[in-house]
C-alpha cells in the first residue's frame, strides 16, 4: 500500500509550504517525525489483528485533497444551528473542513484564567506550549492514523482549565465537513487539559453539510484529555456525517488520582467509521465510564476499539456499548481491559449489547481482558439479539404501525446509554437524532 | 343505529405449533353487550383473545371473525386496534426504555389518524390522560416510567385498563384482568370498565372468578372447554360454576361429544 501513503506525503510538501515561517519551530519537527512514522507504518490491512474486520481499502485507495488554508464557504449560522446541537448558550467553536470558522462560533468569556481557543491560534500565540503539551501526554500507541494526524497538526481546539475552576456550560465543538467536487481530508487535533479539582464538559460533534459535491470526506481527528487529580471531565462525541464519509477518530484520556472522565460516543454512521477510544487510569481512585451507541445501516461499517488501561490501584471503570445493525450494516466491537500488576482493587465492568435488525447485518464483538493483578473484580459480557416479537405485538395491538413499533423498540434499546447524558437538552437532542435515523 | 353485531365469530379454529387449540368457536357480541368467558386452565381462552388481536404465533385454520361485518382476521394487529379492538393482556410485557407517555401518545394518535381526526398535541394529550388517570386512580409517576417496567402484577393490570380508558375501544377483550388485583383495585378497575360500557361497544371478559362479575354484570356467560364453547347462559351460570366446579360442565361436554 506504499503508493497510497505517497499521496499524503505529497500533500505534506504542500502543507509545509503553506506554513510559512512556522516550519522552523520544534512543533514542525514533531510533524516531520510523525510523517515518517506514518510512512513506515503504512495503512493497516485486514491482516493486522486490530483491523481484522475493518477493511479500509476504499479509504486507502482514495486521493484526498488537503484543505491547506481556510477556504471561503457559504455556510450560514442557520445552517449551523440546523446541522448540529444548538441547545445551549455556552462556548461554541465551529470548524469548516478542518479550519476554525470564527464567524460561526460563539467565543464568550470563560474567565478565571481558562483558555478555550482554536489550536491554530494557540500555536500562533505559543507554539512551544502546544508542543510541550503534546509531548507531555502519554503517546497513543503507534497507530497510522494518529501519526498521520500529528503530521498534519494545524487546527482543532486547545482547552486548558486551571486548578479549581468549574466551567458550568458545556463547550461545544462542531466540526462541519462540506462535500465538495473533490475528496477532502481534515486532520483535527483537540488538546484538553483539566486541572486539579477543575471541571469541564466537552461536546465534540461531527456533521456534514451538503456543498453540492458528492465526494468522500475523510475526518481524522485526535482528541487528548488530561484529567489532573480530582478533576471531572464529561466528554460527549457525536458523529453523524454524510454517507460517503470516512471517519477515523482517536480519543485518549489520562486520568490522574481520583479524577473522573465520563465519555459517551454516539456514532450514527458513515461509509466507514473507526473509533479508537482509550483511557489510562494512571492515578489511584480514578473513575472512568466509557459508553457508546453505534448504528450501521445499508453497507455502513462502524468499528469501536476501546482500551481501558488500569495502571493504578482502586480505580473503577464502567463500559457499556450498544449497537444497532440494520440492512447489510456491520459493527465491530473490541473492548480491551488491561489491569496492571499495581492496579489492585480494580473494579471494572464491560458490556457490549447488539441488536440485529436484519438477517444480513453482522457484528463482531471481542472482549480482551489482560489481568496482571490478583485482587480485582472484572466482569464482561456481550450479547446479540433481535427485537422481541412479543414487544412488537404489544405495541401493534395498541394501534402503532410496524415501522414505528420497530423504531420505538430500537430507540428503547439505545435509551440505556442516552439516559447517562447529564445535560437534559443534549439528551433531548440525541433522542431526536436517534429517532430520526431509526425511522428510516 | 345499525343492529349489526360488533363481533361475529363462526366456527373459528386455530392452532399453535401444529396443535389445534380452538376447535370451532361461535360467539356473537352485539352493541352494548358484555360477555364473560370462563373455563379451566389451558382450555383456549387466551388463545381466542390473542387470535382476535392478531398474534401471528396462532394460525387460524378455519372459520371466520367479523368486526362490524368486516373480515377481522385479514387485518394486521395495528389495523384491528385502530378499528377499535383492544386486548388487555393476561401477561402484559415490560418495555424497558419505552416511555409511557410517548407510547400512549403514539397509540392515541395512530387511532385518531386512522379515524381522520386531528392528532393530539402534547397539551391536549396530557389533559385527556389526566382525566383518565383520575378515574382509574393512577398516579402521574406512571407516565414517567418505562411501560410496565418493574410494575407489580396488579399495577400492570391497572395500566392495561388505563390504556383502555384512554383509547376508548369499541370491542374490549379483557384477559383475566382481575387476577392478581386486590379488592380495592378490583373495584377501581371494574368502575373503569363500567364507565366505558355503553350502547355502542361490546366487551369480552375472560375470568376465573365470579367476584369480578359481581362488579361488572355480564349479559352472557360462556364456558370454554377444550377449544369449544360448551355452555352459555345468563349471569347465574357463573354462580353455578363457582358452586359445582367445571366437572359437571365437562360431563355435559362429554355427553354432547366435545371431550376428545
Ligand atoms: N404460544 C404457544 N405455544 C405453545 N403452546 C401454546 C401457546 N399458546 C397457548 N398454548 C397452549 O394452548 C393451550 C391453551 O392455552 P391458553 O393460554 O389459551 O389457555 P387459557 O384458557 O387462557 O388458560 P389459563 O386459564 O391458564 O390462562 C394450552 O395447552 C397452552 O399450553
Ligand atoms: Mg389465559
Amino acid at each position: 500500500m506504499h503508493s497510497t501513503t505517497e499521496s499524503f506525503q505529497k500533500n505534506f510538501a504542500l502543507f509545509e509550504h503553506s506554513l510559512n515561517g512556522e516550519s522552523e519551530l520544534p512543533l514542525h519537527q514533531l510533524r516531520r517525525r510523525s510523517l515518517e512514522r506514518f510512512s513506515t507504518l503504512g495503512f493497516p490491512t485486514t491482516r493486522d489483528e486490530d483491523w481484522r474486520f475493518t477493511n479500509i481499502a476504499p479509504l486507502a485507495a482514495t486521493q484526498f485533497r488537503p484543505i491547506l488554508v481556510s477556504e471561503p464557504h457559504s455556510i450560514t449560522p442557520a445552517q449551523v444551528a440546523a446541522a448540529g446541537y444548538a441547545g445551549q448558550s455556552g462556548q461554541r467553536l465551529v470548524f469548516v473542513n478542518g479550519h476554525f470558522a470564527p464567524g460561526l462560533s460563539q467565543l464568550g468569556e470563560v474567565g478565571n484564567g481558562a483558555t478555550v481557543s482554536n489550536l491554530a491560534a494557540a500555536i500562533k500565540a505559543d507554539a512551544a506550549a502546544v508542543e510541550q503539551f503534546i509531548e507531555s501526554l502519554p503517546a497513543t500507541k503507534p497507530d497510522t492514523f494518529a501519526a498521520l494526524n500529528t503530521a498534519f497538526i494545524r487546527d482543532g481546539v486547545f482547552i486548558s482549565v486551571p486548578s479549581g475552576i468549574i466551567i458550568e456550560q458545556p463547550i461545544h465543538l462542531l466540526f462541519i465537513g462540506v462535500a465538495t467536487s473533490e475528496a477532502t481530508v481534515a486532520h483535527l487535533r483537540n488538546l484538553i487539559s483539566v486541572g486539579e479539582n477543575a471541571q469541564a464538559t466537552i461536546i465534540e460533534e461531527y456533521v456534514s453539510i451538503g456543498g453540492g459535491g458528492n465526494h468522500a470526506t475523510f475526518t481524522n481527528p485526535v482528541t487528548q484529555i488530561a484529567a489532573a487529580p480530582n478533576a471531572t471531565v464529561n466528554h460527549y462525541r457525536i458523529q453523524h456525517e454524510q454517507e460517503l464519509g470516512f471517519h477515523i477518530g482517536t480519543f485518549h484520556a489520562t486520568l490522574d488520582r481520583a479524577s473522573t472522565v465520563n465519555s459517551i460516543t454516539f456514532t450514527l454512521g458513515s461509509a466507514i467509521v473507526r473509533n479508537n477510544t482509550s483511557a489510562v487510569l494512571a492515578g489511584p481512585g480514578a473513575h472512568c465510564t466509557m459508553d457508546g451507541v453505534y448504528l450501521a445501516n445499508e453497507t455502513q461499517l462502524v468499528d469501536n476499539h476501546t482500551t481501558l488501561d488500569h495502571a493504578a490501584p482502586n480505580c473503577t471503570s464502567h463500559e457499556l456499548y450498544k449497537g444497532v445493525l440494520n440492512d447489510r450494516g456491520r459493527g465491530v466491537f473490541s473492548g480491551r481491559i488491561i489491569v496492571r500488576q499495581d492496579a489492585q482493587k480494580t473494579d471494572s465492568k464491560q458490556s457490549n449489547r447488539n441488536l440485529l435488525l436484519s438477517d444480513t447485518a453482522i457484528i463482531d464483538s471481542k472482549p480482551q481482558l489482560e489481568i496482571f493483578a490478583d485482587d480485582v473484580k472484572c466482569t464482561h459480557g456481550a450479547t446479540i439479539g433481535q427485537l422481541s416479537d412479543e414487544s412488537l405485538f404489544y405495541l401493534r395491538a395498541r394501534g402503532i404501525g410496524l415501522a414505528e413499533a420497530r423504531a420505538i423498540l430500537t430507540y428503547a434499546f439505545a435509551e440505556e446509554v442516552v439516559e447517562h447524558i447529564a445535560i437534559p437538552e443534549l439528551r433531548d437532542y440525541l433522542e431526536t437524532l436517534l429517532n430520526t435515523r431509526l425511522e428510516h | 343505529m345499525s343492529q349489526q353485531p360488533i363481533l361475529e365469530i363462526r366456527d373459528l379454529r386455530a392452532s399453535v405449533e401444529g396443535k389445534e387449540i380452538l376447535k370451532g368457536i361461535n360467539l356473537t357480541v352485539n352493541p352494548g353487550e358484555v360477555h364473560a368467558i370462563m373455563g379451566p386452565n389451558g382450555s383456549g381462552k387466551s388463545t381466542l383473545a390473542q387470535v382476535l388481536a392478531g398474534h401471528k404465533a396462532y394460525e387460524v385454520t378455519g372459520g371466520e371473525a367479523l368486526l362490524h361485518g368486516n373480515d377481522l382476521l385479514e387485518m394486521d394487529p395495528e389495523e384491528r386496534a385502530r378499528e377499535g379492538v383492544f386486548l388487555a393482556f393476561q401477561y402484559p410485557v415490560e418495555l424497558p426504555g419505552v416511555n409511557s407517555t410517548y407510547f400512549l401518545k403514539a397509540a392515541v394518535n395512530a387511532v385518531r389518524k386512522h379515524r381522520g381526526e386531528e392528532e393530539l398535541d402534547a397539551a391536549d394529550f396530557l389533559a385527556l390522560v389526566r382525566q383518565k388517570m383520575k378515574v382509574l386512580d393512577v398516579g402521574e409517576a406512571l407516565l414517567k416510567r418505562s411501560v410496565n417496567e418493574g410494575f407489580s402484577g396488579g399495577e400492570k393490570k391497572r395500566n392495561e385498563i388505563f390504556q383502555m380508558a384512554v383509547l376508548e375501544p369499541t370491542l374490549a377483550i379483557l384477559d383475566e384482568t382481575d387476577s392478581g388485583l386486590d379488592i380495592d383495585a378490583l373495584r377501581v378497575v371494574a368502575d373503569g370498565v363500567n364507565k366505558l360500557r355503553g350502547s355502542e361497544n361490546g366487551m369480552v371478559l375472560v375470568t376465573h372468578y365470579q367476584r369480578l362479575l359481581e362488579y361488572i354484570v355480564p349479559d352472557v356467560v360462556h364456558v370454554l372447554y377444550n377449544g369449544r364453547i360448551i355452555k352459555s347462559g345468563g349471569k347465574e351460570l357463573a354462580l353455578e360454576l363457582e358452586e359445582h366446579g367445571y366437572d359437571w360442565v365437562k360431563e355435559h361436554a362429554e355427553e354432547v361429544g366435545v371431550g376428545q
